[in-house]
Order: C-alpha cells, then sequence, then structure tokens
C-alpha cells in the first residue's frame, strides 16, 4: 500500500488507495476525451508522485509558480538598477572576461533599500498607510460589529434576507460604489454640498471640502471593506449558544456585563478574523486613495504605483514592494495560523 | 431565543443599511438624470443609456471582462476545488504548511504587491501580456476563495456515503467524480460566482498583467472616473447594480423554495409511514 | 436464537470439525496511535451465521467491523476470507458489503439508482440491472418508491433501501454497523424478524454490530461479547446466557444477582460454595474448573428465584433470607429487590401468572429467596 498513508485519518487514503489504479483510469480518461496523444506525458508525471501526491501536486505546482516564485523574482529585481532598456532593469550576475581577468560579479544594489529607508517620503508613506489601515480597521469595527449583533439577533425568519442585504452590495463592483462617493462628495457639484446649499446650511462659495481630503478616504475604505467584517463577526455571532446569555442572567449577571463578559468573548476569533481582512489589504490599497484623496495623501500603494508606472522605476518599485511585504508578513502569518485553526475546531 | 429586535439593535441596523445602499441608490436615480450634472435635475431619460450603448470602447471592453472573468472562475473552481480537497483531507503532508499558506495569503495580499510581482514574472519568463497572462493572474488569486469555500464544505460532509461508494465496488477516484462532486456541487456554484465577480471587479492586477488593446471594464471606468464624474458610468453601474439584485435575490429565491420543498417532503415521508 | 431455524435441524457448524470458516480472523490487532482498538483477536465465523459483535462503546467491535470491510488495516494479524487473505484487497474489490449505521444513501441519486449503483460498477448490463434492482425493491417491499429520493423517505424506509442496496449485489457476507439504533421500538422489533428473514432466505453470512443486547439475543446465531479490543465469550445467545463464562459476561447480558463465595466441595458433577455474603451454601449441580478452596462467584438470574414468605424445606442450601425493600410492577413481571442483613441487594423477577391482588408480599416483609440446582452458574473470572 501507499506509503502515504496517515495513520489516524486512514479515510485519506480514500482518494488514492492504490496507485497504479489512479494510473490506469487517469489514462482511460484522457483517451476516452481524445487527449491520446498527451496520455503518455502526463500519465508518466503522475507517476512520478503516489497518487495522493499527484492530487496535491497539481494546485501546489500552480500556486508555487504563479504566487510564490513571482515574489522572488521581484526579490531580485529590487536589487537591480533602473535601465533604458526592456525590460527596464539590470540584471544581477555579470561574466568578465577580457583576456586578463576571469569574473563572475553578484551585483547587488542596495541603493533602494536605501531610499525607501531613509528618505522621508517613503517612510511616512508606510507609517501613514499603516495608520490609515488601522483607523479603518477600528471604524469598520464599530460600524460593523453591532449591524453583525442585530442580524444575528434578529429572528431566525429574516437573518437570511438580512444576510442577502449585506452580501448584495458585495457582489457589486467596489469600484461602482467608489464612483458612488466621489458623485455625493464633490466638491463642485457633489450631491451633498448640492443638498447642504439648497437648505441654506452651507454658502455656495464655502462648499465642504470632502473629496480630495483623507475623510473622504476613509468612507471610502470602510464602504468598500464593511462587507469583509461583517460576515466574518456574523458567522461567529450567529453560532453563539444563546443559553449562555440565559446561564449568566440566572447566575445574576446583567445584560450590559454580559455583553462585555460573555459576548465578546466569544466573538473575538470573529473580530480577529474581520480585522486581518480589513487591515491587511488595506495597508497596500491604492485605488481609493487614488480617487478620493487628492496628492496630498501619501500612501504606500499609490508610491508603488507612481514608481513603477509613471517612473519606471521598477527596481525601486520592487523594493517597496519586498520592504511592504516583509512588514505584513507577520499579520499574514498570523491570519493564516488563525484560519487553519479554526479549521480544525470545526472538525 | 429569537425575540424581536430591540431598539438600539433596530437603529444599528437601519444606520448600516442605509450607509450601504444610500449610494447605490443614489446612482441609479442619477442614471434617469437627463442633466450632466448632478445639481440639476434635468428630467428623467435614457439618454444616457442609449450613449452608453454606443460607447464601443467600454462595450469591448465589457466584453472582454466578460470573458475573462468566466474563463478564470473557471479554472479557479477547477484548481481551487483539488486545494481545498487537499486542505479538508490530507491533513499531514509534506510541505503542507506552505500550502496553506499560499492557499490562505491571496486572501488578504495586497492588490499592488500581487500585481507587480506577477507582472514581473511574465516578464522575466517574456510570455506576452494579454488574455492568457490576465487569466492566470485572475486565477491566482481567486482560487484561494474557491478553495476556503470547498474546504468549508468537505468538512462537515458525511463521508459515509464515500465509503457506502467504495464498499459498491467504485475506486476511490470514481467516487470522487461521482459521489463527492456532486454532493458538494452547490459549493462550487458559490465559487464559481464568487470567482467571478472578484474578477469582474478587479483593477490593480488587471492593470499590472494587461497587454495594450486588452483594457478591462473597471480599468476603463477607474481611468474614466479619474478624469471626473461620467453620465455613461452612472448608466453603466445602474445595469450592473440591476443584474447582481435580480441575481442575488433570484437566488436566495430558488434556496428558499428548495428549502422549503424538502422540509414538505420531509414531513410527506414522516406521515406516510 | 435464529428462530426461523429453530424448527428444523440445528444450526451449528462451529461444533462441526469439517465445517471450513467462511471468515478467519487470525490473531488481528489494531492500534491508533497509543489506543488499542482491538487486542490480538481470533475468531471464526462460517456461512450462513448470523453472527453479532456486541459490547458497549469503545469496545472495538466497530473497529473490528470495518477490518472486514476493508476500510481500516489491521496492524498485525491477517484476515481471511473464504481461505483467502484480505490485507492487501481495498473496500471496492472485496465480496462483501456494508450496511451503514447512517445508511449513507446517496443524496442525489434516486432510490433506483441507490440500489443499482453497486450493479453499475460491476459492469453489469442495463437490462439485467433493471431486473435485478426490481427483485430487491420487491424484496424490502419499497417497489412504489422506486423515483423517490432519499430526502422524501422515511426512516424505516431509509433503511431498507440501504439493505436493498447492499444486497444487490449478492456477496457472501454483509456486514451491518447498528443497523437498528435509528429505529423506534416497534419497529424494531419488525425489522429484527425482517432481517432474520431475508438472511434465511438469501442465505448469505450476517455479521452485526450492535450494543443492544435483546437485539444481539433475538437475531443471532452466535454472539461475540467483547470488552476492551477482546472477545470475552463466544457462543450461542442461550449459553451467553445461561453459562456466561465471566462475571463481565454475566453482568453485560440481562440482569444477573452475583454472590461471592467459597468453593468448599468439589466433584465432577457439583460443586458446593459457602458464601458469607448470602449467608447460605450454593450447591450447583455442574462441576467446574476451579480449585477447592479457591474464591468463585455465583451468578443468579433474578427469573430464576422464587421468592416466599414461608422458609423452604431445605433451608441450608441455596436460600437466602431478605427484606423487601423496593418492588417494581411490570405488569408482566414483578421486580422484587430484596436486601438482606448485611446490606446485599438481590434481585427477584416473578412473573404474574395471577393477579397482582392476589399477591401477599409486600414491602418490609421478610421473605425467603431460593433457586433449583441447576439455575446457577460458576463463575471463576
Amino acid at each position: 500500500m501507499s506509503a502515504n498513508d496517515s495513520p489516524d485519518r486512514p479515510a485519506a487514503a480514500l482518494i488514492t488507495h492504490d496507485k497504479g489504479d489512479f494510473l490506469e483510469s487517469l489514462d482511460a480518461g484522457l483517451r476516452r476525451r481524445g487527449l491520446g496523444f498527451a496520455a503518455p506525458v502526463i500519465v508518466w508525471f503522475f507517476s512520478l508522485f503516489s497518487g495522493r501526491g499527484a492530487v496535491i501536486a497539481v494546485p501546489y505546482v500552480f500556486l508555487l509558480a504563479f504566487f510564490l516564485i513571482p515574489f522572488f523574482i521581484v526579490l531580485k529585481i529590487s536589487f537591480a538598477e533602473t535601465a533604458l532598456a526592456i525590460p527596464p532593469y539590470t540584471g544581477l550576475i555579470e561574466m568578465v572576461d577580457d583576456g586578463f581577468e576571469y569574473y563572475l560579479t553578484l551585483k547587488l544594489n542596495l541603493a533602494n533599500y536605501l531610499t525607501i529607508f531613509t528618505e522621508d517620503t517613503y517612510v511616512r508613506a508606510y507609517l501613514n498607510s499603516a495608520k490609515i489601515a488601522a483607523i479603518s480597521t477600528a471604524l469598520c469595527l464599530a460600524i460593523g460589529f453591532p449591524m453583525a449583533y442585530a442580524m444575528a439577533r434578529a429572528s431566525e425568519s429574516i437573518r437570511p434576507t438580512l444576510l442577502m442585504l449585506v452580501i448584495l452590495p458585495f457582489w457589486t463592483s467596489f469600484l461602482i460604489r467608489v464612483y458612488a462617493w466621489i458623485v455625493i462628495l464633490k466638491t463642485e457639484g457633489g450631491l451633498l454640498n448640492t443638498f447642504l446649499i439648497s437648505i441654506g446650511l452651507i454658502s455656495p462659495d464655502n462648499p465642504l471640502r470632502i473629496l480630495n481630503t483623507e475623510w473622504a478616504m476613509y468612507i471610502g475604505i470602510v464602504y468598500s471593506y464593511l462587507p469583509f467584517m461583517v460576515l466574518p463577526l456574523y458567522a461567529n455571532l450567529e453560532r453563539m449558544d444563546l443559553t449562555l446569555l440565559e446561564a449568566a442572567a440566572d447566575l445574576g449577571c446583567r445584560p450590559i456585563k454580559a455583553f462585555w463578559v460573555v459576548t465578546v468573548p466569544l466573538a473575538i476569533p470573529g473580530i480577529i478574523a474581520g480585522c486581518f481582512l480589513v487591515f491587511i489589504p488595506a495597508v497596500g490599497e491604492y485605488v481609493i486613495p487614488e480617487l478620493m484623496s487628492g496628492d496630498n495623501v501619501r500612501v504606500i500603494g499609490r508610491k508603488l504605483f507612481t514608481d513603477f508606472a509613471s517612473e519606471r522605476n521598477w527596481p525601486l518599485a520592487a523594493a517597496v514592494s519586498v520592504v511592504l511585504l516583509m512588514i505584513l508578513i507577520i499579520p499574514i502569518m498570523l491570519f493564516q495560523r488563525q484560519q487553519a485553526k479554526l479549521q480544525e475546531a470545526g472538525r | 431565543m429569537t425575540k424581536g429586535l430591540s431598539k438600539i439593535n433596530l437603529v444599528s441596523l437601519t444606520f448600516g443599511f442605509a450607509f450601504l445602499y444610500i449610494p447605490i441608490l443614489i446612482l441609479v436615480f442619477f442614471s434617469f438624470n437627463d442633466s450632466r450634472l448632478v445639481n440639476v435635475w434635468g428630467g428623467f431619460s435614457f439618454r444616457w443609456y442609449g450613449e452608453l450603448f454606443q460607447n464601443e470602447d467600454l462595450l469591448g471592453a465589457a466584453w472582454i471582462s466578460l470573458l475573462l472573468a468566466a474563463a478564470a472562475s473557471t479554472l479557479s473552481v477547477v484548481l481551487g476545488t483539488v486545494a481545498g480537497f487537499v486542505m479538508a483531507r490530507f491533513t499531514s503532508f509534506r510541505g503542507r504548511t506552505l500550502f496553506s499558506g499560499m492557499i490562505y495569503a491571496p486572501l488578504v495580499m495586497p492588490e499592488v504587491i500581487t500585481g507587480l510581482s506577477l507582472l514581473l514574472l511574465f516578464v522575466a519568463i517574456d510570455w506576452g501580456r494579454g488574455l492568457g497572462t490576465m487569466i492566470i493572474a485572475h486565477t491566482s488569486f481567486c482560487m484561494s476563495y474557491v478553495a476556503v469555500v470547498v474546504q468549508s464544505r468537505l468538512v462537515s460532509f458525511d463521508r459515509s456515503i464515500e465509503e457506502a461508494a467504495q464498499d459498491l465496488g467504485a475506486t476511490p477516484l470514481k467516487t470522487f467524480f461521482v459521489i463527492t462532486l456532486p454532493v458538494i456541487a452547490p459549493a462550487l456554484v458559490s465559487g464559481w460566482l464568487l470567482s467571478f465577480t472578484l474578477s469582474l471587479d478587479n483593477v490593480v492586477i488587471t492593470s499590472f498583467t494587461s497587454g495594450p488593446g486588452w483594457d478591462t471594464l473597471p480599468v476603463k471606468i477607474f481611468s474614466a472616473v479619474k478624469l471626473g464624474v461620467k453620465p455613461e458610468i452612472n448608466a453603466l453601474s445602474t445595469i450592473m447594480i440591476l443584474v447582481v439584485a435580480i441575481g442575488v435575490v433570484a437566488a436566495s429565491l430558488v434556496q428558499k423554495r428548495a428549502m422549503v420543498e424538502r422540509q414538505r417532503a420531509e414531513r410527506m415521508a414522516a406521515a406516510e409511514n | 436464537m435464529n428462530v426461523a431455524s429453530a424448527s428444523r435441524v440445528p444450526f451449528e457448524p462451529w461444533n462441526d470439525p469439517q465445517a471450513k470458516p467462511y471468515i478467519r480472523i487470525v490473531n488481528v490487532t489494531k492500534t491508533f496511535g497509543d489506543f488499542v482498538a482491538v487486542d490480538n483477536m481470533s475468531l471464526d465465523i462460517y456461512q450462513r451465521e448470523f453472527f453479532s459483535l456486541l459490547g458497549p462503546s469503545g469496545c472495538g467491535k466497530t473497529t473490528l467491523l470495518r477490518m472486514l470491510a476493508g476500510f481500516e488495516r489491521p496492524t498485525s494479524g491477517r484476515i481471511e476470507l473464504d481461505g483467502v487473505d484480505m490485507s492487501a484487497v481495498p473496500p471496492y474489490e472485496r465480496p462483501v458489503n456494508m450496511m451503514f449505521q447512517s445508511y449513507a444513501l446517496f443524496p442525489h441519486m434516486t432510490v433506483e439508482e441507490n440500489i443499482a449503483f453497486g450493479l453499475r460498477q460491476d459492469g453489469v448490463p442495463k437490462d439485467e440491472r433493471a431486473r435485478r434492482v426490481d427483485e430487491m425493491l420487491g424484496l424490502v417491499q419499497l417497489t412504489k418508491f422506486a423515483k423517490r429520493k432519499p430526502h422524501q423517505l422515511s426512516g424505516g424506509q431509509r433503511q431498507r433501501v440501504a439493505l436493498a442496496r447492499s444486497l444487490v449485489k449478492k456477496p457472501k457476507m454483509l456486514l451491518l454497523d447498528e443497523p437498528l439504533g435509528a429505529l423506534d421500538k416497534k419497529l424494531r422489533e419488525q425489522t429484527q424478524f425482517e432481517l432474520m428473514n431475508i438472511q434465511e432466505q438469501v442465505g448469505i453470512t450476517f455479521v452485526i454490530v450492535t450494543h443492544d443486547q435483546e437485539e444481539a439475543m433475538t437475531v443471532s446465531s452466535r454472539i461475540a461479547v467483547m470488552n476492551h479490543g477482546r472477545i470475552a465469550q463466544v457462543a450461542t445467545p442461550t449459553e451467553i446466557y445461561e453459562y456466561p463464562n465471566s462475571r463481565y459476561v454475566a453482568e453485560f447480558i440481562g440482569d444477573v444477582n452475583v454472590l461471592e463465595g467459597r468453593l468448599t466441595e468439589v466433584a465432577a458433577d457439583h460443586v458446593v460454595i459457602t458464601s458469607t455474603e448470602a449467608d447460605t451454601h450454593i450447591y450447583v449441580d455442574r462441576g467446574t474448573s476451579a480449585a477447592s478452596g479457591s474464591t468463585v462467584w455465583v451468578a443468579v438470574r433474578p427469573e430464576k428465584i422464587d421468592v416466599a414468605l414461608t422458609p423452604p424445606e431445605q433451608p441450608d442450601y441455596n436460600c437466602i433470607k431478605g427484606t423487601v425493600w423496593d418492588i417494581g410492577y411490570l405488569g408482566n413481571l414483578t421486580i422484587y429487590h430484596v436486601k438482606l442483613e448485611n446490606g446485599k441487594r438481590v434481585t427477584a423477577a416473578v412473573a404474574n401468572r395471577r393477579r397482582l391482588r392476589d399477591k401477599p408480599i409486600t414491602w418490609n416483609d421478610e421473605v425467603y429467596l431460593t433457586w433449583a440446582p441447576d439455575s446457577a452458574v460458576v463463575l471463576v473470572s
């Protein structure tokens, strides 16, 4: 039998109890579908692994090739120099052979990293992005938690409808929804200002300048990311056993206290998941700041894009990306760890 | 314990949903405004819809987006299902932590990082940017969503029907295709729809990995919006919102109907016996 | 005991030296990490038996069943089916079918398709498939429900589909995992007899796992009582009930009174035990393997005990004096819980052959419990 059977879950061997069997059915399947010409190569490839290994290999190879390896390429290019060439960067390895010398040099250009760590704009941009992401996360939590709580406590029959109402904006293009806010918040002729002017709260010479400021950006980010906070919170709160609150009341605990002492601690996995889902991508957010916050707001996402697209400084952009990834790697790992634990608990 | 909603809860819900929906409703409203400006009501008209359908540029981009989304979703479902299956069933193998990381990371990874890294990959291996690269790029993050959905579904899956199939003579591979897959099909469908939405909506990764002449709809909208408010965009938005709304409402009605039907059948069967 | 065969020549292949067992479990051990589920078990099961694996949760009976089906592999030892070593054979290649506790019906297929599934895997042509499926539907009386899906069936109906599905391939052996657990009492009794009839009709070996002793006693040709991965006793229901080989088996099946005592007389045809616990001498009309002077236990079933207000003629042997502590009226039986002077409790069950108001025994009465010499069993462990 295959040596890959794990003893604690023998059922895991269900997928490939017998490698020969898997290869046979693969071969037959390919031939049946008219891919007989490719069958020998494909079967040979999979025969290199046990049957189970072959199954794992398919998504694994794809992810390695198109998720992991690109990061290494970014790392490599971050050590290059920008050049007027296509592609616009230099190689790292150079051979020198002119009869006298025979060198292999590896040139790692550290200038990009130096720029990032010393130049004010970059440091500011990273810190600013982190700050914006943190505030946005807090705002999402402040708005999202009451919503999720109310949804979870609603009567069983309207819960699916409420869930649908929360998901509906999520399925609509986020770009469109951001655009809607632009329409509302525009300084000249925006809906909000028009409304406020028409009822006399503001004079036409002094409209509210919301668009192209940080405020607009916060509104935009919170608006776009709200479902990502509400959904994990709702999933968590909905599953909560309400008899725990009854037990608390029975033991003399007032409802408000019970909320903080029973409900909130139980909701923590949901809160953590929601915060990760908002904070991490928000740090590198590009579209919303670009559209809504004007040139004076520096976030690292925009800096990266500018360095790449307008300045055509690919190595610098790559370095910015590497540093951003380094900053985020720990939260990402924590997120992954938490998700894995949740899956284990659900087993 | 499902009491009626308390005052606070009602207020939270109302405020929250108002916040979510008012901008959408405003867009829909103004897509019928004959005037170009938002602060002037020019009368009800379909003018902008007309202009929209004559805008070859936008229509072409819409077509590309739909094609790309369909292709990427299908590829994502194939890869994501296998990945979800691996995550749910193979609890220990060499490299599982890395695999798990590669599945969960795209869910939170900032798009600028993903976009840049993929572009640099394609340049490094000299793969011309076009539909192919975009499909690969979209698949690389969509498949994670599918994997998570499928994994969730499989965790609560009753394995005894797989064992029963094997007991009756089906090989494990056959069992997967004839028993497991049909039963988890709804999860695959929702994974496909999720991928479709994410792909259709994507700006950053698409801009990095697309080639000349392959602009997608969100990329075009993005450029247009940067230059200011465009009424055709209102019309386009309304159409997209309407399509999605109809889809979501229809899906939940179908689900509700199926559940009612199922309960009725179960009650009937119990009574009959 | 298998009722259907009671009227014919007794079915006892295990006593026939010429008979070859269909299933041989040879020194099988199964461990999950540190936990030993099945501990060096050996067992022979013959064809056409209705064999029960009986025991509490965690005793290893389900693990053993799954090893027979092929879903678990023995850590050591081997399993032979019809002389063939099954160690390397996956479940989909064994001539064995299983009926699952949860029925495991394929939710996306109709009843017909569910039953036909096994035949399809074997490549049985369409016509023959249809014929055999119809035959099975008739056997389990579900012909009307052929086109329904599992969620449109009641629990009992689903169970019959599961049974039909596992029988249609005419396996040599059918494994049943707690098949009657989900049914209510009436349905359970009815189904027990149906199962026995079907087994007789189809003539295959049934191996059933259960924790319900009544069920095991009703349907089985033989029962294996299991405990912590080992077999405590393998015998016919009668033997298990009347001649348990240990306190564990005696206490597991039915109710029993266990009296501790010392062997004072040992002969080939009888033994005498002196029990200070019960304050009497006990005379049993069978020999025993233990030596004189050793401590043994005597098991007496409640229904074998007589309750009287007057002492018997021979008060020194097989007679216990006590006070009626509690009475349980079960309609068909009256259970007397009698407390002895030293505090020990003994239970006696008396059939109510006459109406109760004729019975003079009531609470706190002093009574004498007696039983016949052949009604007790001596247990050495």
